[in-house]
């Protein structure tokens, strides 16, 4: 049993630090100590990702119930790290709009465990329980500004779907225990040796719908703009960034583990969703004037993007979602700590053309956002850009030539909007201009964003060796 | 003799009538929250039925995880909706449009 602790010995500590931290919460200190709480939870998730790098190794724990290895390892210090920085980029923003209370830290906390319990599954009820720690505490989360009508209604919306995609993954958890005659994925690909029967077809069809739902692909996208819209921005930063890794990592790893040796089956869903969302994202972002709608459209495109990498069913597949991913968490947290800071008479403002004529007054920032831009779109001497191209030639790596091909349209439909932003800030027409206050943080963070999407493109900063050993670890 | 299949049936049957209920439902959240639950109980005895057909206590086991979370969601879904009712002043699924989508 000491074997089977040490192996989970990251969750079971995160989960006492968050239990810990509620109790203190409670009974001492209430909200007066929560700028604190914030930083000392920032660095518990800093401290466990770095130590979380230090281990090796792949180790199954609780008779097959979990398992630890190089894949799990790379998205929980993408997540980890993910969840830090949103901690420290909420500060300023709450306490400005005076909800900073000491539970929000403790639920981003919680939040992140469940994801992390969720890129170690493998067992269906595992990857339930973490999947459901993670939800719903992200429900509780968007919907924390209690007074406003807009993160209440919000909060409501992603519950509602939320729920009902945990169920359609239920109900296919349910029909693959049934027809495999276990929940563990090791049971399950027994169970498809001989190619995968139709009640298990359904149920991996079910399963991959629900998950479709956490990653918002489309056409089970419709909650992401709200949700994004209506939460408070640092929880949409969270939203956005974390808990898509672990969407992503999970779908990876129940497509690839459980029901690795039937790749055809799950081949057309996973490359369907991809063309959907590639397609779907960048043209519904063409008319969004709120800049929180707008990245919402983005991200859809963007997992469109790294689902790519996974419709091609090879281990190079993997390592380029996981770049694509990497990468895709830099620029977003670049890109909301600069979305956080834009306000006016100190009050948040989300409208685009608020964003005219920025870089007149604010030449380094307008600059920084322009390099983030860039990169989402894909241009080419930028970070972004590598990151497509290593999912693009996954995809014709992996033989679905036309899907590279979809890509590289759906990219470039993309890059209208991208540009719009640009435009705007560097031609626009000046009137109703933004404060130019900017937290120390929000304004770090952008510019070490910026910065990495010039500066990785000489080594990917070594990413590459690592995400390759990691999908090896999943694919075999 | 009723077997599997009947199990399986009903179970099917009520899973589509809780997605029909979110779906065409056009009046009020708590037949909402109703429906989500049908899905889950649904679920349930997809488990049972399968547990007890196989002889394998797993699935059974499954299904009080499934309770119990399910439990937990209902709370923090009655509790949004509580927060959604004081500054809205109305439970009906039409007015959800604040923001649109």
């Amino acid at each position: 049993m000491t074997g089977d602790f040490d192996v989970i010995r990251p969750e079971v500590y995160l989960a006492l630090y968050a239990i810990l931290a509620l109790l203190v919460g409670v009974f001492t200190i209430k909200d007066r100590a929560t700028p604190i709480l914030l930083w000392l939870t920032a660095a518990v998730m800093a401290l466990m990702a770095w130590w979380i790098g230090t281990r090796s190794g792949t180790d199954v724990a609780f008779a097959g119930l979990f398992v630890d290895d190089g894949f799990s390892r790379f998205a929980k210090i993408l997540i980890l790290a993910a969840g830090a920085v949103t901690l420290l980029l909420s500060g300023d923003y709450l306490t400005r709009s005076g909800t900073l209370r000491f539970e929000y830290p403790i639920l981003v906390a919680l939040s992140v465990l469940g994801m992390m319990v969720m890129v170690s599954a493998s067992d269906l009820i595992v990857l339930y329980m973490g999947l459901e720690l993670q939800a719903l505490a992200a429900y509780v989360l968007t919907s924390i500004r209690r007074d406003s009508v807009r993160s209440t209604e919000a909060g409501l919306k992603f519950f509602v779907l939320g729920a009902l995609s945990s169920g359609l993954l239920l109900y296919g958890a349910s029909l693959t225990y049934g027809y495999a005659g276990t929940t563990s994925f090791a049971g399950v690909v027994q169970a498809t040796q001989d190619g995968a029967s139709l009640g298990l077809i359904f149920g991996l069809v079910f399963v991959v719908a629900g998950l479709a739902f956490k990653i918002s692909a489309a056409p089970f996208h419709m909650w992401t703009p709200d949700v994004y819209e209506g939460a408070p921005t640092p929880v949409t930063t969270f939203l956005a960034t974390a808990s898509k890794v672990a969407a992503i990592g999970l779908l990876a790893r129940v497509v690839h583990d459980a029901f690795g040796l039937v790749a055809g089956d799950w081949q057309q869903i996973v490359a369907f969703l991809s063309l959907v969302s590639m397609f779907v994202g960048s043209i519904a972002a063409i008319g969004q004037t709120n800049i929180k709608r707008l990245m919402a459209y983005s991200s859809i495109s963007h997992m469109g993007f790294a689902l790519m990498g996974l419709a091609s069913a090879t281990a190079f597949g993997v390592q380029a979602m996981l770049i694509y991913m990497a990468i895709y968490v830099a620029m977003n947290l670049g890109t909301f700590a600069f979305i956080l800071s834009m306000e006016r008479n100190g009050q948040p403002v989300t409208d685009i053309r608020s964003l005219n004529m920025y870089s007149r007054r604010e030449p380094l920032r307008a600059f920084a956002l322009l390099l983030l831009m860039f990169s989402m779109a894909g241009v080419p001497p930028l970070l972004g850009f590598f990151a497509k191209l290593e999912v693009l030639r996954a995809a014709v790596g992996g033989g679905i030539v036309w899907l590279a091909i979809a890509g590289m349209v759906a990219s470039a439909i993309s890059a209208f909007f991208y540009l719009r932003l640009v435009y705007f800030m560097y031609f626009g027409e000046e009137k109703d201009v933004l404060d130019s206050r900017m937290g120390g943080v929000q304004w770090t963070v952008l510019m070490v964003s910026a910065a990495a999407m010039l500066l990785g493109v000489i080594n990917l900063f070594g990413m590459e060796p690592l995400a390759a050993a990691a999908a090896a670890t999943l694919v075999n | 003799m009723i077997g599997l299949e009947h199990y399986l049936t009903v179970s099917a049957a009520l899973f589509v009538v809780g997605i029909f209920g979110l779906f065409l439902n056009r009046k009020n959240i708590i037949i909402l929250l109703m429906s989500l639950e049908l899905i889950l109980l649904a679920v349930n005895i997809n488990f049972v039925a399968f547990s007890s057909y196989s002889g394998d206590l797993v699935g059974q086991i499954f299904t009080l995880f499934v309770l119990t979370v399910a439990a937990a969601e209902a709370a923090i879904g009655l509790a949004i909706l509580v927060c959604f009712f004081r500054n809205r002043g109305t439970i009906e699924v039409e007015d959800v449009n604040v923001m649109k989508g």
